[in-house]
């Protein structure tokens, strides 16, 4: 059996329990094994059912006292617990941060290995899988001996996708916590914003050590506006304390997958690129006809951003009226 | 308030990540070497606990003998020991890893007659990723791990029993976490802006006593067979100009893929 856990929160299943499910379809075909789910800390019905048209067959579900909120001891614990009992050969969940985070935790209790973000898996009396390295930017392909395989794949390396029988039972399951698990528990929870985030933004206008100034953002601010979008920056920017980390793309900063990325004054480094590839456009200004951001580009212009960016500006509000 | 960080040396590519012929390693040939940035702010995070409260930090690498530049570097910001487990073999797994750092640590806090209140790893390292060799660690030493920390305060003066307050970052906002003393996080970039050496602190770095530790530990159940890179997505860039009448034409564009 292959035991996918299911990420949720407040209620609602999480989309990289809907992505986990439709990798762990594929994984579940090839071992030729029934594909089952770990709900922890809800036995709600929508949920299971979410589940079921994402192809679990069976629900495993646990509610208890100390599961009321997420934690990574408690969950942990429960996920090392119900591998034990249940004996899958695979569990797999979603490398999100919670989901890498539980399995990390699970696969500590029993001391078994743990293979973060795979993008493939082939099962075997050795596992081999590839897996994603420095953010993206390189694929490792690794053996695994274990007598459970525990892995992530990748967020986002599949795109959620119903299927399977559509219905799913639901079995619980009693998981042995006592208060000792409350130790890491979400106290408290604090929201601050509201609208277009950076992961979510249609446009985003990034910046970086080109842009000269913390000044030199104003030009962009004043853009993404107009384009109701959002402004991003590189690491370089972010280190000359030009702008907040919130706004770094990046491997170490956040992903965007906007409808048209404007990246001015950046080189384009691997790590950057990494955080901005699932844009599905990039339009590049730079003065640097080879600068790497300029070379993966739809569209680039080749000139000073100083001059290019208030043009643009000007250009929108003129076409407006 | 006594605390460590467990930081690695990971090469800083550029546009590109070459792999060597062979696909074991990174081809570093060319390249200049770092810590894994959200293990800088780590150490940026515990010095600015301890210039608050009053404490030492030390910092714990297991790498090639070269990596005690990274060690160096910690001292240049502010850290106060170094400690080196040398390895030859590049990529050890996450489970010899955490084992490694699970000793070197008994072995250090044995010597300070005490644990050290507080760990700090990084949420995952730059190279590898493996997301869990903290998470390990700390389990092995029965104590609390939370990631993903951007957000770090200790209660009293940090020391001994206590609480360490934790923010982690959730998509729009913050979770609080509040882990008993002594425990372990692992933080992200973002956590603290990290400062740059002072001439001082360079020279501080250069009187670094850096204490090497033999330590191995059995492999784990996941191995290395190759790196490669991934395929790369080719576009033909069309330039549309070569200065501020260029303008136009990107309204062109904007307006064609219908985002303005
Ligand atoms: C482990 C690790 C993780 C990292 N994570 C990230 C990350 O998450 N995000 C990130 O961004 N970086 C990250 N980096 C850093 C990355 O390697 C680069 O150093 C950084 O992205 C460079 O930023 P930049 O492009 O703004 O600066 P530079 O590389 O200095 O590029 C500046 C660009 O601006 C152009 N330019 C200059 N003046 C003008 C002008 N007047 N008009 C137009 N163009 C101009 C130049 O031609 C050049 O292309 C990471 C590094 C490491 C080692
Ligand atoms: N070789 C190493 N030396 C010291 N610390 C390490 C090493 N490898 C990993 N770590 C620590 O463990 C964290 C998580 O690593 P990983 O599980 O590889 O993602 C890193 O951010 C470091 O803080």
């Amino acid at each position: 059996m292959l035991l996918v856990v299911l990420e949720h929160d407040r209620g609602e299943l999480a989309e990289a329990a809907r992505e986990a499910l439709t990798f762990g379809r594929v994984l579940a075909e090839k071992l030729d094994e029934e594909l089952e789910a770990a709900l922890i800390g809800s036995d709600e019905e929508e949920l299971v059912d979410e589940a079921g048209r994402y192809g679990a067959e069976v629900v495993h579900t646990c509610v208890h006292d100390v599961l009321g909120d997420y934690g990574p001891d408690a969950y942990g614990a429960t996920l090392a617990q119900m591998v034990t009992e249940l004996e899958p050969s695979a569990v797999l969940a979603c490398g999100s941060d919670r989901g890498n985070e539980v399995m990390a935790q699970a696969a500590a209790r029993l001391n078994a290995p743990f293979v973060a973000n795979c993008i493939d898996v082939t099962p075997g009396v050795s596992w081999t899988m590839t897996r994603v390295q420095w953010g993206g930017s390189l694929l490792e392909d690794s053996s695994l001996d274990a007598d459970v395989a525990l892995l992530t794949c990748g967020l986002h390396a599949v795109a959620a996708e119903p299927g399977g029988s559509g219905v799913a039972g639901d079995e619980p399951f009693e998981a042995d916590l006592d208060d000792s698990h409350r130790v890491t528990i979400v106290k408290d929870r604090t929201v601050q914003e509201a609208g277009v985030t950076l992961p979510t933004a249609p446009v985003v206008c990034g910046g970086g050590r080109g842009i000269g100034s913390q000044e030199g953002f104003a030009q962009l601010e004043e853009l993404a506006e107009l384009l109701g979008g959002r402004v991003g920056c590189s690491r370089a920017v972010t280190n000359l304390g030009w702008r907040p980390h919130s706004d770094q793309v990046g491997q170490t900063g956040t992903r965007i997958a906007p409808e048209v990325y404007i990246a001015s004054g950046i080189s384009g480094a691997i790590q950057h690129w990494v955080g901005a590839m699932a844009s599905k456009h990039i339009l590049a200004i730079n003065t640097d006809r080879e600068a790497n951001m300029v070379v993966k580009a739809d569209w680039a212009v080749i000139a000073d951003l100083h001059e290019v960016i208030p043009a643009i500006t000007a250009e929108i509000r003129r076409r407006r009226g | 308030m006594r605390i460590l960080c467990c930081v690695k040396r990971v090469p800083a590519p550029g546009a590109k990540i070459n792999v060597t012929a062979d696909g074991s390693d990174v081809d570093a040939a060319h390249l200049g070497f770092t810590t894994s940035p959200h293990e800088e702010c780590g150490v940026e995070g515990a010095v600015q606990l301890c210039e608050e409260h009053g404490g030492e930090v030390t910092v714990l690498t297991i790498g090639e003998p070269r990596a005690a530049e990274q060690l160096r570097y910690a001292a240049s910001v502010g850290a106060d020991h170094g400690v080196l487990v040398c390895t030859d073999e590049v990529g050890w797994d996450p489970q010899r890893t955490a084992a490694v750092i699970g000793e070197a640590i008994e072995v250090l806090e044995e010597e300070n007659g005490g644990p050290f209140d507080l760990i700090v790893f990084g949420n995952e390292s730059a190279d590898s990723g493996g997301f869990q060799v903290g998470i390990r660690v700390a389990h092995g030493l029965g104590r609390p791990i939370v990631n993903g920390i951007k957000g770090i305060e200790v209660s009293g003066d940090g020391s001994g029993a206590g609480t360490v307050t934790a923010r982690r970052a959730i998509d729009g906002g913050f979770e609080v976490y509040e882990l008993p003393r002594p425990c372990a996080i692992g933080v992200k970039e973002g956590l603290n802006l990290p400062r740059y050496p002072t001439m001082k602190g360079r020279l501080r770095s250069k009187k670094l006593e850096i204490r090497s530790l033999d330590l191995d530990a059995a492999p784990g159940g996941q191995r290395r067979i190759r790196l490669h890179r991934p395929a790369e997505q080719v576009s033909e860039t069309v330039i549309l100009g070569e200065g501020p009448e260029a303008a136009a034409e990107v309204v062109d564009v904007l307006e064609e893929l219908g985002v303005l």
